[in-house]
């Protein structure tokens, strides 16, 4: 692409020697070189000669691997092993956006699984593999710019080079003969070039100019600023934590570690690092579509809640919708589930409450058909007058098919909500220490309440209806008030605004380095045999440069203006002023 | 609501119309390339092969093709600028078109680009109208996307042809992946004309999506010419090592433009886009940060987006690289619009993840 001896091999010989200096450094693209074949030499005898040989053997071999891994074949290698490598990720299920497809994938595949396993396939993008690819490639792109920048800098302080002896062997080409002096016309081509924001310089009998240097910034920046989002995003990693909280309409929430139900974060979070907010909901609402094809698409989710900051915080209202979270400090909070949470009143004997509460769904289809588990953990005492706890499996469909018998909801709105609930009673075996699903029951140690007739209790609920337990069990109400519960989601990643920065300083150096070209020019003027000054102008730049003959032309234009072709009748035109048409 | 209703519904049923009346004005217009081939075939000049083999000892005499400018706005003489071609690569010139130089051909051609400036115009309307039926962006399910990015990849190469850009060539095989794209659209695709969920809301749909089609629309250009180059590079290899290519491959390749200038012409339109697409991945980012909490989370879309990035970054530093310029960056080219097809197509179809909406 560049002039520079990375391309010399392919050329016809003698065609760039030519160019010398003037084609070196258009870009700063590292040159490559041969490597030696031993790096220690000759040994001298003895241990210290061993020793020194064994250094020079050392640090010939490191620097060796030091010029291949920054070289560009080994950064190209290494890019397309990063596109590579990315793929599995996206095809294998993986533990970090969704485990529970991973254990899926490990129960069918017996064999393979270990194996996927044992080769991070399940966690690809934090496998040390992975990491080694991109950790590597980094490594490769920093000891790539930096060497380049300093280069750079060099051009920079330096002056464009001067011309090469046959400028008519260059990519653009224009001559003419005119009657100004070559001194005058290596003026007017100075002054031409400065105006058009060349740096330009007079050296020997021509003048030489660069443009373009944005080229070579903005690809230094480019890079730079992918540095940048890597340790922004390593970074957000490392400090980030996530915690997911189910909250029924009414009910709290205060952002400490014991509230959520699930939070994850990285190695280096501290609980300290946890924003003081509380918040409440006070309504969800979800609105789906009424007719249509798509008829029971969701077309509007939003929450409203109150929150405030710190213990003692002013209480503020807010929305939160699907796109648009709740900022405080560092965290966010985000709406990302939602579902309906029936109020459920359970009675003993006597009649006595024992439990009221909104008790939260999970929904299992788009149409949020729910399931759920009621536990009455104390305060209830069957017949006998001995504490027991009750349980009860719930189904719940916000829309029931009127006639149908199935409990498959209709329509994700509450147009015909219908609770579906079995009972048992007997030690729940929440107190055993192992963990438990809060939407199923763990039935080891409970028995299901049957009819006189021995068949299992079980009843379809209206809001307001009552399932009745057998022998004055007690009872349990399917409340007229079903609430809506959301899901949140509190994220904490500092970095975000340095991993924005970087990727928009990445989109600014990219348009530099590649809209710009960088391109030289030089303008000759000699006397000729006969007397007259033979200007000469040619340009360099990269391969691609279509506008450079054009850009030429224009400037040859403006010189030949100045300094215009001589005529035979008109020996003497004054250089300036000239018209022509 | 209800004749609120009725009138999207009209207007869906408009746009159907629309959009089947331009399958049959492009059918039309392929047709016409296809007449422009045929004839253009007639014409027998072989000026690869002469540039290649019989002219060496003239192209010595003479190796610069002189670029005579015009006077433009300024008033100012212009010193004749000569032009060299870069050291090393071929010095061929580019074929006349598809017509061959052939009158007729060069007729049905313009025929073609007319016929495809209709059916562009058509289709437009029928994007147009999908979108007021809608009352959003067009491009809210993959039958949407697929009929703006027909529309765009259009209006990519007819915005080239009126930049005066030597791109007629493309006509033909740019008119053929049309009627494929739009037919699997809507018989395939075809979905409803109707609101979108939640996660949908929000103005990055049109910043995000939108520098994707265009992005998808010039990837493509550009790996229409990829492709040709690689046929016209190893079509003028064979002439230069004195093959002989057979009748067919000879009648085409030689009214296509040179390979060194297929080539620049992918990059040209790979490298101007390439910026975009970091755009639309950046864009998506911001955009995921605020829907789903996280601006990068290896999504199946995301990570494609990502390979894509990266094999398209394989590319441009492949054409710097010595021994990787010219057919195996031009591999890596073709490997790149791979990986957006697939990002396209193969992840909704076949992986799913967070960018499935409306079905696939």
């Amino acid at each position: 692409m560049s002039k520079t001896s990375t391309e010399a091999p392919e050329n016809p010989a003698g065609e760039d020697q030519d160019l010398g200096a003037a084609g070196s450094q258009l870009s700063t693209a590292p040159v490559e070189t041969a490597m030696p074949g031993s790096f220690g030499g000759n040994r001298a005898p003895g241990l210290t000669g061993w020793l020194a040989w064994t250094g020079r053997e050392a640090l010939g071999w490191a620097r060796w691997m030091w010029r291949q891994l920054t070289s560009m074949r080994v950064a190209l290698m290494l890019l397309f092993l990063l596109s590579l490598g990315a793929v599995p990720g996206s095809l294998i299920p993986q533990s970090g956006t969704d485990a529970l497809k991973v254990s899926e994938f490990q129960d069918a595949h017996k064999t393979l699984g270990p194996i996927y396993q044992k080769l991070g396939l399940f966690h690809v993008y934090g496998s040390a593999w992975f990491g080694a690819i991109y950790v590597l490639l980094f490594v490769s792109l920093i000891g790539c710019i930096i060497p380049r920048t300093w280069q750079f800098v060099g051009q920079l302080r330096g002056r464009p080079p001067g011309a090469p002896k046959r400028l008519n062997r260059l990519p653009a080409y224009a001559t003419w003969r005119t009657a100004a002096a070559p001194d005058e016309v290596r003026e007017v081509a100075l002054q031409v070039l400065k105006k058009r924001r060349f740096r330009a310089h007079v050296a020997g009998d021509a003048v030489a100019a660069e443009k373009g240097y944005l080229r070579e910034t903005g690809n230094l920046l480019f890079h730079l600023a992918l540095i940048v989002m890597l340790i922004a995003f390593a970074w957000g990693q490392l400090f980030k934590s996530e915690g997911d909280k189910l909250i029924v309409e009414g009910d709290g929430f205060s952002n400490t570690l014991t509230q959520y139900d699930d939070f994850k974060s990285g190695n280096l979070f501290s609980d300290d690092d946890l924003v003081p907010f509380s918040f409440n909901l006070k309504n969800f609402v979800g609105t789906y579509q009424r007719t249509g094809p798509n008829r029971g698409t969701p077309s509007t989710f939003q929450a409203d809640i109150t929150y405030s900051l710190g213990a003692y915080g002013k209480s503020q209202k807010h929305t939160i919708k699907v796109n648009e979270p709740l900022e405080i400090g560092d965290s966010k909070v985000y709406l990302v589930s939602h579902g309906y949470a029936p109020v459920v009143t359970v009675r003993d004997g006597k009649g006595n409450v024992v439990f009221h509460q909104a008790v939260p769904m999970l929904p299992i289809d788009s149409n949020i058909t729910s399931q759920g588990a009621i536990k009455v953990l104390d305060g209830y005492k069957n017949t006998q007058g001995v504490a027991e706890q009750l349980g009860f499996a719930a189904l719940f469909v916000p829309t029931y098919a009127k006639g149908s018998g199935t409990m498959f909801s209709q329509y994700p709105g509450l147009d015909y909500p219908v609770l579906n609930v079995t009972g048992y009673h007997g030690d729940l075996g929440v107190n055993s220490g192992i963990p438990q699903n809060v939407y199923q029951l763990d039935t080891k140690n409970l028995k299901q309440f049957k009819t006189a007739k021995g068949a299992i209790l079980k009843a379809q609920l209206l809001p307001g209806e009552t399932m009745t337990l057998p022998n004055g069990a007690g009872s349990i109400t399917f409340d007229k008030q079903i609430k809506e519960w959301a899901g949140f989601q509190v994220v904490q990643q500092p970095g975000t605004t340095w991993a924005l920065a970087g990727a928009l300083t990445a989109i600014l150096g990219l348009a530099g380095s590649l809209f710009i070209q960088r391109r030289r020019v030089w303008v000759r003027a000699t006397t000729g045999d006969d007397g007259a000054t033979v200007v000469e102008m040619a340009g360099l730049g990269r391969s691609e440069s279509a506008k450079l003959p054009e850009e030429l032309g224009d400037l040859a234009a403006f010189v030949h203006d100045r300094a215009p072709t001589k005529t035979d009748d008109e020996p003497s035109v004054p250089p300036e002023g000239a018209e022509q048409q | 609501m209800n004749i609120a209703a009725a009138t999207n519904e009209h207007l869906a049923n408009v746009s159907n119309t629309l959009i089947y009346s331009s399958m049959a004005v492009y059918t039309l217009a392929f047709l016409a390339y296809i007449a422009e081939w045929t004839f253009g075939s007639r014409s027998k000049i072989g000026r690869t092969a002469a540039a290649l083999t019989g002219a060496e000892a003239k192209k010595a005499a003479a190796p610069a093709v002189t670029v005579q400018k015009a006077g433009t706005t300024t008033v100012l003489e212009r010193p004749k600028v000569v032009v060299r071609a870069a050291s090393g690569s071929r010095d061929v010139p580019d074929g006349p078109g598809a017509h061959g130089g052939d009158e007729q051909g060069d007729l049905y051609g313009r025929i073609a680009v007319s016929l495809t400036v209709l059916a562009f115009l058509v289709e437009l309307s029928g994007v147009l109208a999908r979108a007021a039926s809608v009352e959003r962006a067009p491009w809210g399910n993959m039958y949407e996307f697929n009929i703006t990015f027909s529309t765009v990849a259009v209006g990519v190469y007819l915005t080239l042809l009126l930049l005066k850009k030597n791109v007629r060539w493309l006509g033909l095989f740019l008119v053929t992946t049309v009627l494929l794209d739009l037919g699997i659209a809507v018989t395939v695709l075809y979905t409803a004309s109707d609101q979108l969920v939640p996660a949908l809301h929000s103005y990055w749909l049109y910043i995000h999506v939108s520098t994707a089609i265009i992005c998808g629309a010039v990837f493509y250009v550009g790996a229409v010419g990829t492709l040709l180059y690689l046929f016209k590079d190893s079509y003028e290899s064979k002439l230069a090592d004195g093959g002989k290519p057979g009748a067919f491959a000879t009648s085409v390749m030689e009214r296509l433009p040179a390979s060194a200038n297929l080539d620049k012409f992918s990059y040209r339109v790979n490298a101007a886009v390439f910026p975009l697409w970091t755009f639309t991945i950046i864009a998506g980012s911001i955009w995921a940060e605020s829907a789903w909490g996280r601006y990068w989370g290896w999504d199946p879309k995301e990570t494609w987006a990502f390979i894509t990035w990266v094999a398209y970054a394989c590319y441009l530093h492949a054409r710097a690289t010595a021994g990787w310029k010219g057919r195996k960056a031009a591999y890596l080219a073709l490997i790149a619009f791979g990986c957006w097809i697939f990002n396209y197509y193969g992840v909704n179809i076949f992986v799913g993840g967070k960018h499935s909406y409306a079905g696939v």
